[in-house]
């Protein structure tokens, strides 16, 4: 599951994008718009016009999984299970998920859950589907306190340790100290990172082209690709774009911590 | 009958300040009701009100609880120039359950959860902005404090904070709140702790820890040259 606790931070963002480079490196990935009333992924992929069932039809049984299921126009191996927009949260239980994530699990190497924002019904009906997390921040003290409130509610429900990316980062503005720093960031959460993605004009043009991000040569794109990669278990060492960290992860090696 | 009553409480001066003898065969309260009657009586004023004086309690054969040796601090609080030294039974330690010493947890306390212990807390790790800790005892933190403390939380003027990085949305000892500055010194990266002090909290450098709890120092057995 992909969550943050504070709302457009980039969840959905990510969700598509690390399933867009997932799928580019041959897994099979389905992503799940769990957003009730708020659909939203189905448009970063620009296939809003193919959707006839969503998930409360599949939930409902008014079709079959397969039926609601739309695959990317690009990748041959991406599918989404849209979100309903005319029904509101209640419609969608813990249980319904539950059963919905584990039959998808059968075919997909990748199940991918993009969650509503904050920590009501609909994250803990994603919770119950979901065995591990993804926790998406901006280097923001609102957006890092409800990450770490995120974080604390995760481990009561035996989510075991959520990997963090850090979004919209903005390394002129760390720089003039406008901005938390990644270290700092990471050092209060005290999770695994998994990636940084640069704040890059790209992603918004992506998102509204309905053309992930992950798709392209930008610096996110690439990002997004290395979060990919890391997912299924690679070494790939952060990007220039944070030399700092950098150099703070391998002293810690030297150190003998990490 | 024809037996006199010895008084539950007799004091001694010496040079190094006043000992107090408490009656071990007497209960506690009425040893407390007459500590608390010569506190207060003015007849003795002049001891009560003059320059600093070290009082060591003497508690005979009694052992005591840590609730009553609050009870005793308390009351000896009336009179500011006598501060306590220490307490003394020869039963071996003063205390009826010696604590188990400090206890260590280990772990982060995130926004939105309370971490409560009763006792002294070694705490290894952070407690984040909106994260709570709380003991009846004192707490240490081994790593950076950015939420909220409450240490004594059952009314233990002694208790103090301590953490590595002491940087608390806001502190508590006992019933006394504070909430630090809005802007910490950038430069202050020693170890701190916060004790009270009078009616409110202070924050002090570690090393000066020693003289605010003298009675906790550590020091080097004293040989002589031979
Ligand atoms: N790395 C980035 N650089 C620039 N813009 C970004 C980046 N990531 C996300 N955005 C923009 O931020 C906005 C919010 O993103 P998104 O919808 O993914 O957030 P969300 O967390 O899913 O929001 P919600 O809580 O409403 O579901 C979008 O306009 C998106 O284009
Ligand atoms: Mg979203």
């Amino acid at each position: 599951m992909i969550t943050s606790g504070k709302g457009g931070v980039g969840k959905s963002t990510t969700s598509v994008n690390i399933g867009t480079a997932l799928s580019l490196s041959n897994k099979k990935v389905c992503l799940i718009d769990t957003d009730i009333g708020l659909r939203n992924l189905d448009v970063l992929l620009g296939l809003e016009n193919r959707i006839i069932y969503d998930i409360i039809d599949v939930v409902e049984k008014k079709c079959r999984i397969r039926q609601a299921l739309i695959k990317d126009k690009r990748c041959e191996e991406l599918y989404l299970l849209p979100a309903a927009q005319i029904k509101d949260k209640t419609a969608l239980n813990a249980n319904q998920l539950r059963w919905l994530v584990a039959e998808l699990k059968e075919e997909f190497d990748f199940v991918i859950i993009d969650c509503p924002a904050g920590i009501e019904t609909g994250f803990q009906h994603a919770i119950a589907g979901a065995d591990r997390a993804i926790i998406v921040t901006t280097p923001e003290c609102t957006a890092v306190r409800d990450a770490d409130r995120v974080i604390g509610l995760l481990e009561k429900e035996s989510i075991a340790q959520p990997k963090l990316v850090v979004n919209r980062l903005r390394t002129q503005m760390v720089r003039d100290g406008g901005m938390m720093d990644i270290d700092e960031v990471v050092a209060m959460l005290a999770i695994d990172l998994l990636g940084v993605v640069p704040d890059d004009e790209q992603v918004i043009r992506g998102g509204n082209l309905g053309e992930p991000v992950a798709h392209s040569n930008s610096l996110a794109g690439k990002a997004y690709r290395n979060i990919a990669k890391r997912i299924q278990g690679e070494m790939v060492p952060l990007m220039i774009l944070q030399k700092k960290s950098n150099m703070f992860f391998r002293m810690k090696k030297w150190l003998g911590f990490a | 009958m024809g037996k006199v009553l010895k008084p539950g409480v007799t004091i001694k001066g010496t040079k190094e300040g006043l000992l107090f003898f408490l009656d071990d065969s007497r209960p506690f309260t009425a040893i407390m009701n007459e500590l608390k009657y010569k506190l207060e009586h003015n007849n003795a004023a002049h001891i009560w009100d003059g320059p600093e004086m070290k009082v060591q309690i003497k508690l005979g054969k009694r052992q005591i609880t840590k609730q009553e040796e609050l009870e005793l601090r308390n009351l000896f609080a009336i009179r500011k120039n006598l501060q306590i030294q220490g307490f003394e039974s020869e039963a071996g330690s003063y205390l009826l359950e010696p604590e188990h010493g400090i206890q260590m947890l280990v772990g982060t306390v995130r926004s939105g959860q309370v971490l409560q212990h009763v006792g002294d807390l070694l705490f290894a790790g952070d407690v984040n902005p909106g994260g709570i800790i709380q003991s009846t005892g004192s707490i240490f933190v081994l790593g950076a404090l950015r939420g909220l403390a409450h240490a004594g939380v059952k009314g233990d003027h002694t208790a103090i904070i301590a953490a590595s990085i002491l940087r608390p949305t806001q502190l508590r000892i006992a019933e006394i709140i504070s909430r630090p500055p809005d802007h910490w010194e950038e430069k202050e990266v020693e170890m701190q702790f916060a004790y009270v002090h009078g009616e409110q909290i202070s924050v002090e450098k570690m090393h000066l820890l020693s003289q605010i709890r003298p009675e906790k120092e550590w020091k080097e057995p004293y040989h002589r040259g031979i």
